[in-house]
């Protein structure tokens, strides 16, 4: 898969896993999850709970719980190997070269330090600057994120903003040392819909102003729909369909894409109180072995080979799918 | 029609400690709110977090009592009945499913609950009806004897389906049922709801932060903001033509899933309100693109803007055609 130059791809990953020892056995939490972003671009991971899709940006970013354990054939920042990198190696580039911005802006924030406090923290770390550069830079990026008398922000502690505020606060922080890569969990689902749409709207402009490649996870198809480049859809540990934001919401290859996709009102297309589309089943045990197509027992098309690995097909540059149908019946 | 559930008036004031130095502060959660629900209906109820939407919830299942107000349930008071006769009528559905089932107890168990609370029937035959409404919601009666812990979301949240349906009553109130589900298990939760729906003669409350959610199920969409409903309308005239300017912002924030059409601008801007200190005149002019200069001194009152079919709306923008309702109580003052 040489879609794009390599020298292009500020994150690259090839047959990336995450495997978790358990009461019950071991599990296959991510399985052979390969996938890149380019500079200026977003690409979205979507899946529902437990597909493993923050599972994913964690073991990118090297935040595992230490019960799991990570291997990758390829796992490379700007060329460079994350995988044999030392600790320390890791430790700076995260935060000032990757970033990370998470779902619940209240507990990723610290409530005993004042924003300013926590904004230069890393900064100050990675910069090596003056305190006096810090604070600085820190109104800078407040501004740059719209908020108001920025300066006076930074002695107030987090609970004295609004959880918009809060997640604004987040995006600067993440932004305070110009990261190559920004890493988005759920960044707008804990907030309200008029909230999410300017998180996200900012998020956008920001990613586009400064070139970054950002890899947002989430659950909701309208964000993916409104601010991915390439989506990549995780079913069950797996990236199940990957391609273009615009391919795979017209034409899913995927019976579980199409599937999803179905399962949701959308005005104009739903009727009202009419049927939603259906997903019979429930996502199988990753526990233990997992062979075939995860998603054979909840799938309308499965057929006897379906119980044998089932690789990605389609072109390199996306679309591409893991089943064995090459064209989805009506 | 005459109304089956109909709230007057409706008030819910929280007194807030200011702490040792400050006074206490009061905070109007539900601020002088009239709806009316007929048989049959669905009513969404939508709006940003703090609006009141969940207080609301919880007076019109008599949870919570009214600072001022009313609900009546077909004409009478509902705090002239009883908590049990009230509860044969009118029955919830939390958004946890994980916090709303106790986990010590079996499905039947938890299902036939409300029966043994009426003192209906004896032991077997609560059992056996609380099977019954297991498998008319989705499960299986070999699940009976299981625990809330060995089910998935969507599961648990067809159990408590189950157990707010066992008493067949008549009106029920879902406050964000399936906001905490994935999108496919919301899609069951919304299938089986509207199925029940006719199956029973069921009338809905449906409270909800997704838009897109409410328009599928709803007949009829109550809008609300800092405590009050700003626009109520069919649910089919609200998404085709939103009038408050709140609501049209509401509407414009909604992300379906269309690539290609970006993020929209919401024009509202940063700052919300506080509640406890809500602006004078129209709460929500600090934000509104279009507000009039009476807008931060007079507040509008909901009413049947002129020449319009259906629906009602509190805004400067739209004078009402008639005495709106809510000037026959006389509120209390903010």
């Amino acid at each position: 898969m040489t879609a794009a130059p390599l020298h292009d791809r500020v994150l690259d990953v090839e047959n990336l896993s995450v495997d978790i020892a358990t009461r019950h056995g071991t599990l296959h939490a991510v399985r052979r999850v390969s996938l890149h972003v380019k500079r200026g671009e977003t690409l979205c991971i979507v899946g529902e709970s437990g597909c493993g899709k923050s599972m994913t940006s964690l073991a990118i970013m090297g935040l595992l719980p230490k019960t799991a354990r990570r291997t990758a054939d390829r796992l490379a920042f700007m060329g460079e190997d994350l995988g044999t990198a030392t600790p320390q190696r890791v430790n700076a580039l995260r935060g000032s070269r990757m970033a990370m911005i998470f779902q619940e802006p209240m507990t990723a924030l610290n409530p005993a330090y004042t924003i300013g406090e926590q904004l230069t923290e890393s900064y100050l770390h990675h910069r090596k600057s003056t305190p006096a550069e810090a604070r600085g830079r820190a109104v800078e990026l407040l501004e740059k994120v719209g908020i108001a008398s920025a300066a006076e922000r930074l002695s107030q502690y987090p609970h004295q903003l609004s959880g918009g505020l809060r997640q604004r606060v987040m995006i600067a922080m993440a932004l305070m040392c110009g990261p190559d890569l920004l890493v988005a969990d759920e960044p707008s689902t804990a907030l309200d819909v008029t909230i999410q749409a300017q998180i996200l709207r900012l998020l956008a402009d920001l990613q586009k102003e400064l070139g970054i490649a950002m890899l947002l996870i989430t659950h909701d198809l309208g964000v993916v729909a409104r601010i991915a480049d390439r989506v990549a859809v995780m079913y069950a540990g797996e990236v199940v369909e990957e391609g273009s934001a615009v391919e795979l919401f017209s034409s899913p290859h995927h019976p579980y894409t199409r599937g999803l996709l179905r399962c949701i009102p959308v005005p104009g297309r739903t009727a009202p109180g009419g049927k939603l589309g259906l997903i019979p089943g429930t996502v199988p045990s990753l526990i233990g072995d997992v062979t075939g197509c995860s998603f054979r027992d909840r799938c309308e098309f499965v057929q006897p080979r379906c119980a044998k690995t089932v690789t990605m097909q389609g072109v390199p540059a996306g679309p591409r799918w893991r089943c064995i149908l090459e064209e989805l019946p009506a | 029609m005459s109304a089956l559930l109909e709230a007057r008036g409706l008030t819910r004031s929280f007194n807030m400690s200011g702490g040792l130095f400050r006074a206490d502060r009061t905070l109007h959660a539900v601020n002088g709110v009239d709806i009316t629900i007929h048989k049959g209906d669905v009513l969404g109820v939508v709006g940003e977090s703090g609006c009141g939407k969940s207080t609301l919830a919880r007076m019109l299942l008599g949870l919570t009592a009214p600072s001022a107000g009313t609900v009546t349930l077909d004409g009478q008071d509902i705090h002239t009945l009883s908590r049990q006769a009230l509860a044969r009528r009118v029955q919830p559905v939390f958004q946890d499913p994980y916090s709303s089932l106790n986990p010590r107890r079996s499905l039947a168990s938890i299902v036939a609950l409300p029966l043994e609370v009426q003192a209906m029937g004896n032991a077997a035959a609560r059992r056996l009806k609380a099977i019954d409404m297991l498998e008319r919601v989705g499960l299986p009666a070999r699940l009976a004897d299981h625990t809330p812990g060995q089910l998935s979301g969507g599961q648990r949240q067809r159990v408590a389906i189950a157990r707010a349906l066992v008493m067949r009553p008549e009106v029920v109130i879902c406050d964000e049922p399936t906001s905490a589900l994935d999108v496919s298990v919301q899609a069951q939760i919304l299938n089986l709801l509207l199925d029940l729906r006719s199956e029973f003669n069921l009338t809905y409350v449906f409270i909800s932060h997704n838009l897109a959610v409410v328009e599928h199920i709803a007949t009829e969409v109550a809008v609300m903001y800092l405590g009050k409903v700003v626009e109520q309308s069919p649910t089919a005239a609200l998404f085709a033509q939103p009038r408050h300017p709140y609501t049209q912002a509401l509407l414009a924030s909604v992300l379906t899933p269309e690539p290609g059409l970006g993020i929209p601008e919401t024009g509202l801007g940063l700052t919300f309100p506080d509640p406890l200190n809500p602006p004078a005149g129209c709460t929500f002019h600090p934000r509104c693109p279009q507000r009039l200069p009476q807008c931060n001194s007079a507040v509008p009152v909901l009413g049947r803007p002129a020449e319009q079919a259906s629906g009602r709306v509190a805004c400067h923008l739209y004078p009402v055609s008639h005495r709106p309702l809510t000037s026959a109580i006389p509120g209390p003052t903010p």
